[in-house]
């Protein structure tokens, strides 16, 4: 799994928002997924899009990377912020627009819920 | 015992709330790739306990998650979570 940690790093840290999802973006597999990618192009912040569904390593690796159980996984510099209930308590509450202006994440809108 | 009185348990035990819902949504999740024939794989979770206090989402979570953890590697797909510490009900 040493291997999977590090493709994992070299993720979150090399770009500034990330989404370790089921399926992509465009068209995300699962309805948890997609209510964060729904969440993040509402507020206009650019992230890339990570597909666990297309790696069974990298699938397992990220639940024990994070300590977390669960997919969505969002990072932003690094830094594990939480998954689709957080994310959503966070952008209803205005603190993810913040807490990604605050990392420096250019968002084309500072909409709030 | 089914799964939702076994998360019941299991909270009560290791939260001490104040509050606690569980609800089983896996209907709502029915011919998703995490559900199972027989449901019992979705639950929405509302708890609320002292034991929060001063500890941030994902600490909240992470302590719900752990305590959940046999559930979870049998069969529990997902689970919505909300945290609260008393003085936030």
């Amino acid at each position: 799994m040493a291997n999977v940690h590090d493709q994992i790093t070299q993720e979150i840290t090399q770009n500034p928002v990330v989404l370790f999802m089921k399926g992509t973006p465009e068209f995300p597999q699962c309805g948890f997924s997609g209510q964060v990618v729904q969440i993040l192009d509402y507020l206009g912040a650019p992230f890339k899009g990570v597909n666990v569904l297309a790696d069974a390593e990298l699938r397992q690796g990220i639940k024990e990377f994070a300590n977390w159980p669960t997919i969505p996984q969002l990072y932003v510099k690094g830094e594990f912020v939480g998954g689709c209930d957080i994310v959503r308590e966070m952008f209803q509450s205005g603190e993810l627009a913040a807490h990604l202006s605050d990392a420096g994440v250019e968002l084309k809108q500072t909409a709030k819920a | 015992m089914n799964t939702e009185a076994r998360i019941k348990e299991k909270l009560e035990a290791g939260l001490e709330p104040i509050r606690l819902e569980v609800a089983d949504e896996s209907h709502l999740h029915a011919g998703h790739s995490g559900a199972r024939a027989g449901g019992e794989t979705h639950y929405r979770i509302k708890v609320a306990s002292a034991r929060f206090s001063g500890k941030g989402r994902v600490e909240r979570h992470r302590m719900v998650y752990a305590l959940l953890a046999d559930e979870i590697a049998g069969g529990v797909h997902a689970l919505a979570l909300q945290t609260l510490a008393p003085s936030e009900t």
